[in-house]
């Protein structure tokens, strides 16, 4: 059988070591009638099959299409030597690094990793990362909750609707008073918020860039809260770290975002990568796993998962968290995508995606009938008002070859005819150019 | 086997409490330092904090564990000791001296007299060893 | 070994973007702009593979060592996995690609996947339907308990209570809590297990279900889990199955038939996804009947015409726990295991996973105290405790095993055995493997009788032991060059 070492004999020497005649008795102890007869499960294949299915799965699927499609999940080119390194299975194939000292490469390698995401947000300390975007920004708001001892949310309505869901989501269960303060030509509206702050807020929560794109410089938002006793959270999104301002920079409490932009594939949706950061004085109150420096008996230096009380096999019911297991792989692929590209490359590839999107929006506002939501700076992802339903001119640009982009109707119904574009450096001027021809077309 | 000071109060949960007059100076045992194995970080109290008996007032950490401290009377912190930030090893090394945890302005010096005597806290050990 | 910040060159490129093709430039006003450069190293392509390539050679791994980590199932990952889930028809699929108009039908074969895989787990479990949702196993008792909560409310119950044995992962009442579960405890017996004496005390109205592994940590199978079931269903409670020992009674027995009304699986452990250092796993959660209108939002459907949608209205759902579908590329990594192994290979797995624990377990029995010695099924658990009154703790066994090329089992965990080591072989590992181990196990034993203090040094390198506490004491998360 696949993946079995032991030979019958083999089995047979076992069987008699336990002085057993079949394996049968190994499982006397599940009751007659509760064992299951044969299932309806598909006898196996040849690894050849499988992969001829799975192939033929995968062609089903229109991976072909030119994509101006983000919304907080973007198509960047990825080097090769960030998987070349990851399918090593060294890297692959171990646990959580519980046995400090034979799982020193994970440990290191957990410890860059904290150290590039404090250096990419201007935050003090860094998780081992979380699962998503989205769990990181739930996380941040339960750490908010805890820390302030307060159980009230203000919720910036650019912040990602799917995320927004997911807190609705998880707080079903909870004394959570949400607040959501919508935004005006896609910026945060600091009246509503100024309005909304008081000594009962937890937490505000930001996104920049927003969830329309925009761009924003939320010190003040920061200031206003603060002078309440609140925190300020804020997810961003990586790659325009390479440029905009940082979430340490605006003195936000918490940073989160999705990592995905750093190297990972876009994957149907997962696995992705959620990071954290935050000031050093709110550590203990962090969840997930920290890797901290040490040493060994011989006095190099060395990597251990410390503050461990802070989780659930320590402190059960009442841990930080109910999460055990960071997204080790991934982080690892966006500290090699971080290692690579380093300080001039990430640099490089936020001001590629920046130029290139402005680019996009100067052929769009070119077309007739088409108008650029202007007011409001963007980063690599911006608004454009069309003459027709935006859900309509992508179903029409679909069978041009391009995912033109996602209509903001779904989460917005007074937007119906607002298309969200992104833009990132991999599209070529002569497919930005082919996009705004295609989408004149279309109208 | 344990240090219990004479000239100390205890409660169940392993605090104790050195009365000199209207103020109480709070730590945590000898023993529980030594369940505990080496502490790594102290959360104080802020000073000016009110603290009911019996309820926590704080946490200490090892790096296996990780538990509750309890007042042993009611009263306002007026003092903690700042030295544990950087040198929470002192709750073992010394838990009855340099290892103290903060100290308290008592409400009323009454309440101790319900507080465990040396020679009741020792029992206490006693019977948790069998 | 340097850090790859310590490795920087000024000015060294490790990758290079072709330079902008447009005419346009961004004009971002100063303010929306960082101060300084993200200090990020300056090295070259081969200083990063070769960084990396000595990192990954200070791991152990399934790759390269036994690996009996109990209750992880450590069982060999297929490398084909990694190249169908590097497939571009999955790899470059955008997530809200189904959400555009007609978009559906851009991603038919990954629906049909998520759909299938989602059948066959059911299958697996005897469970209605699944949810792929869930990120990683903890994520999946998360929504598990969400769903109870979500059925209490439905049904205009209040209940306060999770019944928890006491045996039971740390993930479990931390879980509970967070869905707004006070957690009791339920004591194992002198049998291993939790009695249905023990439940029948506990059993209240506030109890909204109890979460179960089984077998349990220790490895055992509750006899009298249907009983167990039942009674809690007598109160209306939910029975909740944590799968993380799942492995041991594929194709033998499914939870649904135990009784189990939901389950979590993880993927990463019974269905051969790797584990890579700590994620990313998937926890996918099945439900029996009639918890599935409570399942999260959107839910996979197979439509009359054979093509497969989304369906978002569901009226009675708990929301959304995940962004879109599930850890996709782990989904379709353990999808392509099932149907590798199929009917037959995964009783196999049972059949070998169980015969490989009692057949070690055999090996050590007079040389380790076995709190609970009966046959075992695909783990076990035995106690250093014996060894500890020479001064040998259950970590110094674990270390001393990392001198001799194995990876430690699980220690201190279960925490109602003492000195415990939890030791689950998998069905991979063949005879010669489980010798070498036992051999190892059993020198170390002796060692702990003739020379104790040989055992507390270990282990002797290249890395020594480690300072756990000074590295609380002085927590340094995040490098800071000397001098800074």
């Amino acid at each position: 059988m696949a993946y079995v070492s032991n030979t019958d004999e083999e089995r047979r020497q076992m069987l008699d070591a336990l002085g057993m005649e079949s394996v049968d008795e190994l499982f006397e102890d599940i009751p007659e009638d509760l064992r299951c007869g044969e299932t309806d499960v598909p006898e196996g294949r040849s690894e050849d099959a499988v992969h001829r299915h799975l192939h033929w799965l995968s062609e089903k699927n229109a991976a072909h299409l030119t994509l101006f499609l983000g919304g907080g999940f973007y198509d960047h080119y990825t080097p090769a030597a960030v998987d070349a390194l990851l399918r090593r299975g060294e890297f692959c194939t171990p646990y959580t690094p519980y046995q400090a000292e034979v799982s020193q490469g994970t440990l290191q390698a957990i410890y860059e990793y904290q150290t590039a995401i404090c250096r990419l947000t201007g935050m003090e300390v860094s998780n081992a990362s979380l699962y998503d975007g989205g769990t990181a920004l739930y996380e941040a708001m339960m750490m908010a909750l805890r820390i302030t001892g307060r159980n009230k949310i203000i919720m910036d309505s650019g912040v990602s609707p799917i995320y927004r869901n997911m807190l609705q989501c998880y707080t079903s269960n909870l004394k959570v008073d949400f607040v959501e303060v919508p935004v005006r030509h896609g910026q945060t509206r600091r009246d509503l918020v100024a309005e909304s702050l008081d000594d009962e807020t937890a937490a505000i929560i930001l996104q920049n860039p927003n969830f329309f794109g925009v761009i924003d410089n939320h010190s003040d938002v920061a200031r206003m809260a603060h002078e309440v006793g609140a925190l300020a959270v804020m997810s961003c999104y990586p790659v325009s770290l390479g440029l905009l301002k940082t979430p340490g920079g605006m003195d936000m409490d918490i940073a989160t975002g999705e990592g995905q932009s750093l190297g990972l594939p876009l994957s149907f949706g997962g696995p992705y990568l959620g990071f954290m950061a935050t000031r050093r004085e709110f550590i203990r109150k962090m969840p997930g796993r920290i890797a901290g420096a040490t040493v060994d008996r011989e006095g190099n230096r060395r990597y251990v998962l410390t503050l461990q009380t802070r989780e659930q096999h320590i402190r059960r019911e009442s841990a930080t968290s109910n999460i055990c297991t960071n997204e080790a792989l991934c982080a690892l692929g966006a500290l090699i995508y971080l290692s690579l590209l380093g300080r001039e490359g990430l640099k490089q590839v936020a001001g590629l995606c920046a130029d290139k999107a402005e680019y996009a929006r100067q052929r769009l506002e070119a077309i007739p009938g088409v108008e650029v939501m202007r007011g409001a700076p963007t980063f690599n992802e911006f608004c454009v008002g069309l003459p027709i339903d935006a859900g309509e001119a992508v179903g029409r640009m679909i069978e041009q070859g391009f995912a033109a982009g996602f209509p903001l109707g779904r989460y917005y119904p007074e937007m119906s005819r607002y298309l969200l574009v992104a833009v990132t450096e991999k599209r070529t001027k002569a497919e930005i150019g082919r996009f705004a021809d295609a989408l004149e077309g279309v109208l | 086997m344990s240090d219990i000071p004479e000239d100390l109060l205890y409660t169940e949960q392993h605090e104790w409490i050195r009365a000199e007059g209207e103020t109480g100076v709070i730590g945590i045992t000898d023993y529980a330092a030594e369940q505990l194995g080496d502490v790594t970080f102290v959360e104080l109290p802020a000073p000016g904090n009110e603290l009911n008996a019996g309820e926590a007032f704080g946490e200490i950490e090892s790096v296996k564990a990780v538990s509750d401290m309890y007042a042993p009377a009611d009263g306002t912190v007026t003092e903690v000791n700042e030295r544990l930030a950087d040198e929470p090893g002192l709750v073992n090394q010394s838990p009855y001296c340099d290892g103290w945890i903060c100290k308290v302005s008592l409400a009323e010096t009454s309440q101790l007299g319900e507080l465990l005597s040396p020679e009741s806290y020792a029992k206490l050990l006693e019977e948790a060893g069998d | 070994m340097k850090l790859i910040f310590e490795k920087s060159q000024p000015g060294r490129r490790g990758f290079v973007f072709d330079p902008s093709d447009v005419p346009a430039q961004a004009e971002l006003p100063d303010e929306y702009l960082r101060d300084e450069d993200a200090e990020l190293p300056e090295v070259s392509e081969l200083d990063v593979v070769r960084h990396f390539t000595r990192l990954s050679q200070r791991n152990f791994s399934v790759d390269t060592n036994f690996y009996p980590l109990g209750s992880c199932t450590m069982k060999y990952n297929p490398k084909f996995l990694e190249d169908v889930a590097r497939l571009e028809g999955f790899a470059g699929l955008h997530p809200l690609l189904p959400q555009l108009r007609l978009g559906g039908m851009l991603t038919q074969g990954a629906l049909q996947l998520l759909h299938h895989a989602g059948r066959l787990l059911g299958e697996i479990t005897g469970m209605a339907a699944f949810t792929m949702q869930p990120l990683a196993g903890a994520h999946g008792e998360l929504t598990g308990t969400m769903l109870i909560a979500a059925y209490h409310r439905h049904r205009g119950n209040r209940k306060t209570k999770l019944i928890i044995p006491d045996s039971g992962h740390g993930t479990n009442p931390a879980s509970a809590a967070i869905a707004g579960y006070d957690v009791v405890a339920a004591p194992t017996n002198e049998r291993g297990v939790v009695g249905t004496d023990a439940v029948r005390e506990l059993l209240d109205d506030d109890v909204a279900g109890m979460m179960l592994t089984c077998p349990n940590t220790l490895g055992l199978f509750n006899a009298q889990v249907k009983e167990i079931a039942d009674l809690v269903h007598s109160v209306d409670g939910l029975m909740y199955y944590d799968g993380a020992n799942l492995n041991a009674i594929l194709g033998r027995a499914r939870p649904g038939d135990l009784g189990f009304d939901l389950v979590h699986l993880n993927l990463h452990k019974t269905f051969g996804t790797p584990h890579g250092g700590g994620g990313p796993g998937a926890g996918p959660v099945g439900v029996v009947e009639r918890l599935v209108p409570f399942l999260p939002s959107s839910v996979v459907t197979k439509r009359s015409d054979g093509t497969y949608a989304l369906n978002y209205d569901i009226p009675q759902t708990i929301g959304y726990v995940a962004p879109f579908y599930g850890n996709f590329a782990v989904i379709l990594r353990a999808y392509a295991y099932i149907l590798r192994l199929g009917r037959e290979g995964l009783r196999e797995v049972a059949d070998n996973a169980v015969l490989n624990a009692n057949y070690l377990l055999g090996r050590l029995r007079e040389h380790y105290r076995v709190p609970y010695d009966r046959t075992c099924m695909h783990e076990f658990v035995i106690s250093a405790s014996r060894q500890k009154e020479n001064g040998v703790s259950a970590l110094d066994v674990a270390k001393a095993l990392i001198d001799r090329g194995f990876h430690p089992p699980t220690v201190y965990f279960p925490l109602i055995v003492d000195e415990s080591l939890m030791v689950e072989p998998t069905e991979c590992e063949s005879k010669e493997t489980l010798d070498a181990f036992a051999d190892a196990m059993i020198e170390i034993a002796r060692l702990a009788e003739e020379n104790p203090e040989s055992l507390q040094q270990a282990p002797h390198g290249p890395v020594t032991r480690l300072d756990e506490v000074a590295a609380a004491r002085k927590l340094d998360v995040c490098y800071q060059p000397d001098g800074e």
